[in-house]
């Protein structure tokens, strides 16, 4: 499903997270915000799903536009930054939670579960509660969860960015195996250009509450379009010269 | 020279001996003259003439069997009216930011700066015949003032600090990132609150409900004023223990002030095993056997 975002503007007090920003993501895709921490990538993130409403602009799913539909409308599966587990229910009972809400039968949840913890390997941490796992296990969890009722969008929020950086490598592959399973529309907010170069399949740099490039991996790695896209992308040398006489 | 961290080893360590024995004698003094003395004696007096006197002084006297009744009806309804009110307005504070939010929160805490005398001034001021409602609550056949409901309004007031001062930390400490989670998992107000928000606050709400009925318990001043005194109609247990006292029935007067001390025993063992049984939960979650290794 794909997701259109046009003309989106928010400010908080004095402060504007996003001026008129306009955004198109393709279904199936994986689609990163990537951007220094204040540039409006999360708000950007909670507005599509609902969790920050936009002071002005029109956010579609396909053809539908759900401006003004609550979270539980849209219907998205969020990956928070810092997880944001159920800290008095363990792994089983937060997988549910979606489920649960939605008044699926005992039987059906258990099966759905089960199938949601085969997926992202934690078979055998039912009953562990959340402090009982590591960040990965925590990652994998809430993962998990986001996905249980079949969501029609994924949106996570800085998903690696608690993890060390060998935890990280290995998430980032597997997530990146988890979306070619799955093919549910994702995007990803991150501050970290390797990461959404090698997760992503469409890059888009924000600054400053507006987009300063959208484009493949590739593209924007190899062609910024502005001075602070090739800044932030970084591992650029640039060379500055000047011709004082030239021969022949 | 390093800081010790432990109270313990810096006192084994630091002051002589006649200052630490001074200050621990002098504490327990304090303690002794201000809180063992006192509770003690008010058993003492109460069963000082045996059991049975003690049973025909709190239950032979209608009227202290009243106040008894009263005060049970009076005290947990303005728990259950704080407890509401408390559990909103530390949603309210601790989760958004409004214009007013300065105000409010020092307005919470106006019950415990204003006299409680005053406080039950005010409401006779408003609710009594010659306040601003009073004859239209006349008109209607309505009594505030002078009956229970002006009791439960009153001691409502007076507690009011208790459940919200109580939660607002707890739940700035728990934050709203699982709320919005569950938002986001589909769940409506109701579910994300029953589900999630409160098994993260409930030992705080336990916690300053237990604090308020204590309190509301033992409510005199502001009670005195609205309650107007009437035997066996509008006098709790405090009241009741000052009106035996005024009447050198002594005993009676001790007898139930007994009871209103061993109420306020059981609210401190209960609020004592409160904080054990949270510590408790706490340790259950990070002691899980742990028969799988790490990733």
């Amino acid at each position: 499903m794909s997701i259109t975002v046009k003309n989106i503007s928010k400010r908080f007090g004095s402060f504007t997270a996003l001026s008129h920003v306009s955004l198109d993501v393709r279904s199936g895709g994986l689609l990163a915000l990537l951007g220094p921490s204040g540039s409006g990538k999360t708000t950007l993130l909670r507005i599509i799903a609902g969790l920050e409403t936009a002071d002005d602009g029109v956010i579609l799913y396909e053809d539908e536009e759900v401006t003004h539909r609550s979270a539980r409308e849209r219907n998205v599966g969020f990956v928070f930054q810092h997880y944001a587990l159920f800290r008095h229910m363990n792994v089983f009972e937060n997988v549910a939670f979606a489920l649960r809400v939605r008044g699926w039968k005992q039987g059906q949840v258990r099966e759905r579960v089960g199938e949601l913890l085969r997926l992202v390997r934690l078979e055998g941490y039912e009953k562990r509660r959340p402090s009982q796992l590591s960040g990965g296990q925590r990652q994998r969890v809430a993962l998990a969860r986001a996905l249980a009722a079949q969501p029609r969008v994924l949106l996570l929020d800085e998903p690696f960015g608690a993890l060390d950086a060998k935890v990280r490598q290995e998430l980032r592959k597997w997530l990146r195996l988890l979306h070619r399973e799955i093919h549910c529309t994702t995007v990803l907010v991150t501050h970290d250009q390797e990461e959404a170069f090698e997760v992503a399949d469409r890059v888009v740099v924000m600054n400053h509450g507006r987009i300063e490039q959208v484009g493949s991996p590739r593209d924007v790695f190899e062609q910024p379009a502005t001075a602070f896209v090739r800044d932030f992308v970084g591992h650029v040398n640039v060379f500055e010269g000047r011709v004082h006489s030239a021969v022949g | 020279m390093q800081p010790s961290l432990n109270p313990a080893r810096s006192a084994n360590n630091g002051d002589p001996w006649p200052v630490r024995w001074g200050l621990t004698l002098a504490a327990i003094a304090v303690l002794t003259v201000l809180v063992i003395v006192p509770v003690v004696n008010v058993f003492y007096q109460a069963f000082g003439r045996g059991a049975a006197v003690y049973w025909h002084n709190l239950f032979g006297d209608a009227n202290t069997r009243h106040a008894v009744l009263l005060t049970l009806i009076v005290a947990p309804s303005a728990v259950l009216a704080n407890l509401v009110f408390g559990v909103a307005c530390a949603w309210a504070i601790a989760r958004f930011r409004f214009p007013g939010r300065a105000v409010l929160l020092t307005l919470i805490d106006l019950p415990f700066s204003v006299s409680p005398v005053v406080a039950g001034l005010m409401f006779v001021l408003l609710f009594g015949l010659q306040g601003y409602f009073g004859p239209w609550l006349r008109d209607h056949g309505l009594k505030i003032i002078f009956a229970t409901p002006g009791l439960i309004l009153t001691t409502a007031f007076v507690t009011l600090p208790f459940v919200v001062r109580e939660l607002i930390p707890v739940m700035e400490a728990v934050g709203p990132e699982e709320d919005l989670a569950a938002i986001s998992l589909g769940a409506n107000g109701w579910q994300m609150f029953w589900r999630v928000t409160w098994p993260n606050i409930r030992w705080g709400v336990w916690y300053g409900a237990i604090l308020c009925n204590a309190r509301a318990m033992g409510e005199f001043g502001a009670v005195y004023v609205v309650s107007g005194h009437i035997a066996g109609r509008t006098d709790t247990m405090p009241l009741r223990v000052e009106k035996l006292f005024q009447e050198y029935n002594t005993p009676g007067s001790f007898a139930v002030a007994s009871v209103l001390t061993f109420l306020a025993l059981a609210t401190l063992a209960l609020k004592t095993w409160l904080e054990r049984r949270e510590r408790q939960e706490i340790a259950e979650a990070l002691t899980y056997p742990n028969t799988r290794g790490e990733e």
